[in-house]
């Protein structure tokens, strides 16, 4: 389970994933976004800012990208699957 | 993946002048080719839209397809010699730096012929990294010979090899500079040569790869090396330790001369191609691929930081697998601007099926015949700075600095798999070292309409050239004629490129200037010429053209700034010229000086907006804000970041230059805390340095005048033009930016 201060920064997450956020959030930030590239998460614009497919850099030059199924039609809504794919990667915990 | 790509031999051109186009096909049989105006690039539905107009010219049509492809990696290539290809005993010798010698077979000095695997070879084995000799006999014998002791990457070494065509024996030398004694890397080797008779060929003598083909006129070789190559020797006969010792320096005896077949000085003619034989035979070569010139050699010692001053400390020429200058495709359709074609931002835009790319270039006006009083001018020389950049899919960081998962398109999908189209000068070689030279003699697949780069704002997400198309469509929609430049025309014609106008625009993202067009920005502003600067982070890094070739560019990451890498410490003078390289800052010209405003913060997440200051309100810049309300905030709104403050921002300071009398307008507010403070205003570092607490973040607009009537306005932000198209152009940022135009048109003093 994620501390109250933990869940308290998921939610302001879940509301502003991109934007202005509180220290206590982007240190969260900080650690899942700075991942290293290989089998990181990003994203591939399918349709000029409508349509992103999810996909994964390997960190090996030259290597395609791996490219997941999942798509998304607004970049708030990959950012927060992302973050739970984040979480449970790190946290070992499954954010609904 | 894109099936099509191309690029042009020039980056601008005039009524009568004709541009070559290169195109690699892979899709389809025929292709077909439009030149169209490019308008606006962006995509974005919520924005103006695409907008592109095809322009009748004799080029359109369609071609046939074929593939190009580019061969990367540089080396030296030594022109044909009787005394090369003679070769039978022999000794060859370096000093060496490899930085990846654990990655493969790479060759250090080689006459190869790979057709029938004939010749010999000074390389790092694939077996273990250490040096070795390769023999083949060009009947299916190749044999390789190696000291077993693995190179430490980023240490000099000595390494020789000799033969002996009559005894067949081998001698192979690896002789540490460092003093790591348990590490053991010393080693002297004898082996007999067990392939029978070397065969003289004629192939090429290579150095830093190893020859396999022609192809088209180009020089093919294998086994890039990844590292320095220093003062390398040839001699026709086994030379003594004794002998070898001496032949690491020049001159030697008579005795010793006489067997020298080549000992080639790299730190002669570092600004060109050339490479000096020092031998009475004058074998002369030329570098291929622009390997990095002006490096510590051997025997730098660090007193000396100016290659200039103490040429022989830097006699060192480090290759990289991946160098690429000119990606020497052949030419498959030529267009001679027509004459009355507008002055503007063009491309050729080439299509087969669904494959889509666009060639950029700018058709200027008649030379010495301005066609409008506003020049745009397009920054070539950023662009290439920033050409076929990878920090998508190579930098950690990305997301960090983006706030947001990294997005990609099709260019950046083509440009990872295909790394031999080389990187930009944010990027490193894959040996971890920074690029420091780019090209624009190869496809640069982000300096195109329609890309979007990871690192410009939501919704657009745009960038540099991209970017740049606010700013032309803007120009457009408000019926404004325009004549347009590139860097690159500037460079070479100074003044006398821009004089004839009213006012110069700048692009959203002018960051990469030579002292010659920094000086002519600046005869500009005194002669009473007035800019418009529509943009951040501007004037900051010192370039320069190399002297012998076209379109390439030199950027060294000194000792200050927001670098990707780092120059290494004795690295910060131009090879392509002498010159100190690093920020204009650093070059005591920090952008304040011209445009009143200079780089203070980044950030790409968000954009926010700006506040009136009491500047605002005098009446001297009064003109500024015609129509604009005393409380208003300025920008809130637009397509980069939702904002017109954003990405990266300018602010004055006096101490760095903003003129006494500059009007600091308008101040931006409000950044996230992934906005920080930039590096070279941190003497110490410390605690919050972030958007909601610093107040060096921010993006200032000023105005000031310049002599004879001449002035500069700047906006101090790269987000500025995403907001120029809001609410279909009828927003306080257009307005702004019209008020500013208008008043520059008119040649009234202020
Ligand atoms: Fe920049």
């Amino acid at each position: 389970m994620p501390s109250e201060a933990e869940s308290r920064a998921i939610e302001e997450f879940r509301k502003t994933p991109i934007g202005h956020h509180s220290g206590e959030l982007q240190v969260i930030l900080n650690e899942l976004r700075g991942l290293p590239m290989d089998d990181k998460h990003c994203l591939v614009c399918t349709k000029a800012n409508r349509e992103w497919q999810l996909a994964k850099t390997t960190g090996v030059r030259g290597k395609p990208l791996k490219m997941l199924s999942k798509k998304f039609t607004s970049l708030e809504e990959a950012e927060w699957y992302v973050f739970k794919l984040r979480w449970k990667q790190l946290r070992g915990e499954t954010l609904r | 993946m894109m099936k099509i790509t191309g690029y042009a031999d020039k980056i601008s051109a005039a009524p009568g002048e004709t541009i070559k186009f290169m195109v690699n096909s892979e899709a389809g049989k025929r292709y077909r080719a439009d030149i169209v105006r490019v308008i606006c690039g962006d995509e974005n539905p919520d924005g103006p839209g695409y907008q592109e107009k095809v322009v009748k010219t004799a080029a359109n049509g369609t071609y046939k397809s074929r593939k190009q492809v580019i061969h990367a990696g540089s080396f030296v290539e030594i022109g044909a010699s009787d005394m090369l290809d003679g070769l039978e005993s022999f000794t060859m010798q370096a000093f060496i730096w490899p930085t990846t010698p654990e990655i493969g077979t790479q060759a250090i000095i080689s006459k190869w012929r790979d057709a029938d695997k004939a010749g010999a070879a000074l390389i790092i084995t694939k077996e273990n990294g250490s040096v070795a000799l390769c023999l083949g006999n060009g009947k299916g014998k190749v044999q390789t010979v190696h000291t077993g002791k693995p190179l430490i990457a980023h240490e000099w070494y000595f390494v020789a090899a000799t033969y002996d065509a009559k005894s067949k024996a081998i001698t192979l030398v690896q002789e540490p500079l460092h003093g790591f004694e348990t590490k053991s890397d010393r080693a002297v080797v004898r082996r007999k040569s067990t392939v029978g008779k070397v065969p003289n060929h004629t192939m090429p003598l290579t150095m830093g790869a190893y020859y396999k083909k022609t192809d088209k006129g180009r020089t093919v070789c294998g086994g890039h090396y990844n590292g320095k190559i220093d003062s390398p020797r040839i001699a026709n006969r086994v030379l003594s330790a004794t002998e070898m010792e001496a032949l690491k320096t020049w001159p030697v005896n008579t005795e010793l001369t006489n067997s020298v077949i080549g000992a080639w000085d790299f730190s002669a003619d570092i600004k060109g191609l050339k490479v000096s034989d020092l031998s009475a035979n004058l074998l002369h070569g030329e570098i291929v691929n622009l390997p990095a010139r002006a490096m510590t050699g051997w025997n730098w010692t660090g007193e000396e930081m100016n290659w200039t001053n103490a040429p022989g400390q830097y006699g060192a020429i480090h290759f990289h697998d991946d160098d690429i200058y000119d990606a020497g495709w052949e030419v498959d359709f030529e267009l001679t601007i027509p004459k009355g074609l507008k002055s503007g931002v063009y491309a050729a835009r080439l299509r087969a099926g669904e494959h889509e790319d666009h060639i950029p270039f700018a058709v200027r006006a008649p030379r010495g015949k301005p066609t409008a009083k506003v020049l745009y001018l397009m920054p070539s020389a950023s662009y290439q700075a920033y050409a076929n950049e990878h920090m998508n899919t190579d930098a950690p960081v990305g997301q960090l600095l983006a706030g947001r998962l990294v997005q990609l398109d099709k260019f950046n999908l083509y440009l990872n798999e295909h790394r031999e189209y080389g990187g930009s000068c944010y990027d490193s070689h894959s040996d971890g070292s920074g690029i420091c030279y780019s090209s624009r003699m190869r496809p640069i697949l982000n300096m195109r309409p329609k890309h979007r780069m990871w690192i410009g704002a939501t919704e657009s997400t745009l960038w540099q050239f991209n970017a740049d198309t606010h700013i032309t469509d803007w120009l457009e929609a408000m019926n404004i004629d325009y004549d347009v430049i590139s860097d690159e025309d500037l460079h070479y014609e100074g003044l006398a490129a821009i004089e004839d106008y009213s006012v110069v625009v700048s692009s959203t993202h002018p960051e990469y200037h030579s002292v010659e067009m920094w000086d002519a920005m600046d005869a500009y502003q005194r002669r009473g010429g007035r800019l418009m600067y529509l943009g951040a982070n501007g004037w900051y890094w010192r370039i320069q053209y190399h002297s012998e070739v076209p379109g390439v560019i030199e950027v060294r990451r000194n000792e200050d700034g927001i670098r990707t890498w780092e120059a290494r410490t004795g690295e910060y003078y131009f090879s392509f010229s002498g010159e100190y390289g690093g920020l204009w800052r650093r070059n005591g010209r920090a952008p304040q000086k011209l445009l009143g405003v200079g780089f203070t913060a980044q950030g790409f997440d968000i954009s926010s907006y700006y506040k009136r200051n009491p500047d605002s309100h005098k009446a001297k810049v009064k003109f500024i804000f015609d129509g604009i309300g005393r409380d208003e905030k300025i920008g809130d709104f637009g397509l980069i970041g939702n904002g017109a403050a954003g990405l990266e921002l300018d602010r004055a300071d006096r101490a760095l230059g903003t003129p006494p009398d500059a009007y600091v307008v308008a101040s931006s507010v409000e950044h996230t805390d992934i906005y920080l403070v930039v590096c070279e205003e941190m003497l110490v570092s410390t605690p919050g340095v972030g958007g909601h607490e610093n107040e060096l973040v921010r993006a200032d607009i000023t105005f000031h005048e310049t002599q004879n009537g001449g002035a500069v306005w700047s906006t101090g932000s790269i987000a500025w033009a995403g907001s120029l198209a809001h609410n279909n152009y009828k927003n306080n940022v257009s307005r702004m930016t019209k008020n500013v135009l208008k008043r520059f048109i008119n040649p009234k003093p202020f």
